[in-house]
């Protein structure tokens, strides 16, 4: 019996995903409790902190919490340009760092009200004769009402810490290795080995960390002080080293390539890692981060390369609304970036990822569509699927105002869906991306832009300020410039899309290289 | 006692908590070293509130408080507590130490090692008649009687001069209720301890205290020995309060009377 390569693939990812997400939860908890404990015993005496703080936490976990992990990264980007104005040091805003305090805040509110709970509920008896014994406010905290709320407060802590070891998946878009990463990328990929493995592996690890308070709670209330912190001690060891083992075999990692959440993405990053190692540099990627992430990661020397199109760099960093000739907007572009951020463009690969419409054959064939511009007439009784992004975006804006396109509905989906959602009629039309295999696949037709409306999304390598001095690393990527054609770019994407056949994307960018290689330019 | 300083003297101490009415309305009340005395009165009078002077567990308003002539105002609180035993109603037993822990506590606090504690504990679980194989349960395996008991052990662990007690003997049944308080007394008398003990049972104060106050409305309106209150009480709220023990010893004479003839 052979295992599925999916599940090996998943099992070589284990030990680098479930370490860090283990020494991030075990962190965020640790910070969340260090930050509750305290302000919960400052607040009994005080009405008002109490439901000040109550307040707090309780609006805190409204906010969703990949929103809230999300906003952290802008935060700490701010007071990271504040620290190097102020004394010429800056930290990385981007990855660790805003999961960690988002995680900790999130994990706030069980413990916080677990611990004023049980302070709260321990007998007035008890506590006088505390006093009455001749115990200082201290001594009764600390030998009489905390050991009575204890089974409360593990009880909050318990909370806190499923609570923290399911939300830490959502810390992959803003650049933390997580168990998330299967989740995500699993989703882009259609790899729902993946996605299992991704849950199942956070659900255990949540249990397991979940009985191990549990019996720590059972040794401290049993009183047997020693055991417990023996066992508490151990499962520390346990975890710390689960979580230094995926640090020690990252360290050494010269260059880290980004990679934003789709499979071209992943094929890409894969592809420049390939070659920096080839030139004996050594390479890590970071995939999935947010489309406004990746960008500042750039910047701030997070990462070091990737790849991102330069429609997207048009609208959406330098908010440019006209559609200018592809070269001139290229030109453009490479100048601002320069200027601007001193971020070096090394070149177009030689595709592009637009958006663009498609729609079933034979659906545009009834209604008698071959453009956008023939769209029109029909889309108040159609319905449009869509990215997340698409819909709030310039482009859209502007394809809507240069053909007075006025859809039914408007619906978002993930984009893995969306070409299902097309060819089994759930939607008429939906805003692909041209250099995605499905199109190919499904057979669908895109409709011609005639006006332009939409900007070239040619795809372009992108180095980092810190890096565009990098002889080295220039040479290694150049010969990537240029020679990546639309057709080559679809089979690798198709390849790591799902279906029988599915690769790696690292297997996907190896096939491409070999391609470009043995092709003369 | 002759010329010693008394043990407790509270000189017009006013009470009132957050600026509602007075409770404690300028009391001044001596305890001679080695006396008992009992504060009774109906719930509201005041008499906890003025025990609770003494070991600072309530600050007056107004007035001093001077234990062994020391005022109490100038001192630390913790300290004057773990000088002074402590036993309330409720007994306020801590529910996650052992009897033996419950009992060494205020020793543990004043920095004793461990053998030396656990020498003091197995004394002080003789002296309040209750077998050494207790002390290593925990307080909800008690009885009431029991655990009354482990609370006049625990205040009496540091050897304190002075003891306050509110209520102790209530909640048990009456016969433990009676070994209980004669126990004490004794205890008292051995130990040569000064005691103030608040009750609303007015048998009870005849029969255990030296000298009785009785409170009414945050003043003392009479005090003296059980003997002079129960023949001659000057206040119409004293007579009447002592009209009941009175009565219930003439019926029991009575009845007793009719037995054995």
């Amino acid at each position: 019996m052979s295992l599925d390569p999916r599940v090996t693939e998943a099992w070589a990812r284990l030990p680098e995903y479930l370490s860090a997400h283990v020494a991030l939860s075990l962190s965020a908890l640790l910070l969340g409790f260090g930050l509750s404990l305290p302000l919960a015993v400052m607040s009994i005496g005080s009405p008002r902190l109490r439901g000040l703080l109550l307040g707090a936490a309780s609006v805190i976990q409204t906010i969703p919490s990949l929103a809230l992990l999300a906003l952290f990264y802008p935060l700490l980007l701010a007071l990271s340009a504040l620290t190097k104005a102020a004394f010429g040091a800056q930290f990385s805003a981007l990855g660790f760092l805003p999961s960690l305090l988002a995680l900790a805040l999130y994990s706030m509110l069980p413990i916080l009200r677990n611990t004023v709970t049980g302070l709260i509920g321990v007998d007035a008896a008890v506590k006088e004769a505390a006093l009455g014994v001749g115990m200082t406010a201290r001594q009764s905290l600390a030998r009489v009402e905390l050991p009575l709320a204890l089974p409360v407060i593990m009880a909050g802590l318990r909370t806190a810490s499923v609570w923290v070891i399911g939300t830490a998946t959502l810390s992959t878009p803003v650049g933390q290795t997580s168990l998330g990463n299967y989740i995500f990328t699993g989703l882009q990929t259609q790899n729902w080995v993946f996605v299992v493995f991704g849950c199942v592996a956070a659900a255990l690890l949540a249990l397991a960390v979940d009985q191990l308070l549990a019996l720590l709670e059972r040794l401290l209330t049993k009183r047997e002080r020693v055991k417990a912190l023996a066992a508490g001690a151990a499962g520390l060891v346990l975890l710390v080293l689960a979580g230094g083992l995926g640090e020690w075999t990252r360290s050494g990692a010269g260059y880290v390539v980004g990679a934003k959440g789709f499979p071209e993405q992943y094929v890409l990053a894969a592809l420049l890692s390939q070659r920096l190692e080839a030139a004996g540099l050594s390479a890590t990627t970071r995939s999935n981060l947010g489309s406004a992430v990746i960008f500042n990661a750039l910047i701030s020397g997070d990462i070091d390369a990737y790849v991102d199109y330069s429609g997207t760099i048009w609208t959406n960093t330098m908010h440019r609304s006209d559609a200018p000739k592809r070269d001139a907007l290229t030109r453009e572009m490479s100048d601002w970036l320069g200027e601007n951020y001193r971020v070096k463009v090394l070149g177009t690969l030689g595709f592009e990822n637009a958006y663009v419409l498609a729609m079933r054959r034979d659906r545009a064939a009834a209604l008698g569509i071959r453009s956008v511009e023939d769209l029109a007439a029909s889309a108040p009784k159609l319905a449009v699927g869509g990215d997340y992004e698409i819909f709030s975006r310039p482009e859209w804006r502007s394809l809507r105002a240069a053909y007075g396109l006025a859809f039914r509905e408007e619906r978002q989906m993930q984009p893995t869906f969306m070409y299902q959602a097309v060819v089994d009629g759930s939607v008429d039309v939906i805003t692909a991306f041209s250099s995605d295999g499905e199109i190919a696949k499904y057979d669908l037709m895109t409709l011609a832009d005639p006006k332009g409306a939409i900007p070239p999304y040619d795809a372009v390598l992108l180095v980092s300020p810190k890096r565009s001095e990098d002889a080295r690393l220039i040479a290694a990527l150049t010969p990537l410039v240029g020679r990546i054609p639309i057709e080559r770019m679809r089979d690798a994407n198709l390849l790591v899309s799902g279906g029988a056949n599915q690769a790696p994307p690292e297997d996907a960018a190896r096939r491409l290289w070999q391609v470009i290689a043995t092709t003369p330019p | 006692m002759g010329s010693d300083p008394p043990a407790i003297e509270i000189l017009e101490a006013w009470k009132s908590y957050e600026g509602a009415s007075f409770v404690l309305k300028g009391i001044s009340l001596r305890v001679a070293a080695g006396e008992f005395l009992a504060l009774v009165g109906t719930s509201g009078s005041g008499k906890t509130t003025l025990l609770k002077l003494v070991n600072r567990l309530v600050e007056p308003t107004k007035g001093r408080v001077l234990v062994g002539g020391q005022d109490v105002g100038e001192g630390d609180a913790t300290a004057l507590r773990r000088r002074i035993g402590y036993v309330f109603q409720g007994v306020g037993l801590f529910p996650h130490m052992t009897v033996a822990e419950n009992t060494g506590i205020t020793l543990s606090l004043l920095g004793w090692d461990k053998a030396a504690i656990q020498r003091r504990v197995a004394e002080l679980l003789e002296l309040v008649r209750l077998p050494l194989d207790i002390a290593t349960r925990l307080p909800a395996t008690l009885s009431g009687g029991q655990s009354q008991r482990v609370g006049v052990a625990r205040a009496l662990a540091a050897s304190p001069k002075i003891m306050l007690m509110v209520e102790p003997f209530g909640a048990v049944d009456p016969i433990t209720r009676d070994a209980l308080s004669s126990d004490y007394r004794a205890l008292h008398d051995g130990l040569r301890l000064t005691t103030v003990l608040v009750t609303h049972d007015v048998m009870e104060a005849v029969l255990l205290a030296d000298r009785i106050a009785v409170l009414d409305s945050g003043r003392i309106v009479e005090e003296g020995t059980p003997q002079s209150l129960l023949a001659a009480p000057r206040e119409a709220y004293v007579k009447e309060l002592m009209a009941m023990p009175r009565r219930q010893a003439e019926r029991v004479r009575a009845l007793s009377a009719e037995v054995r003839s």
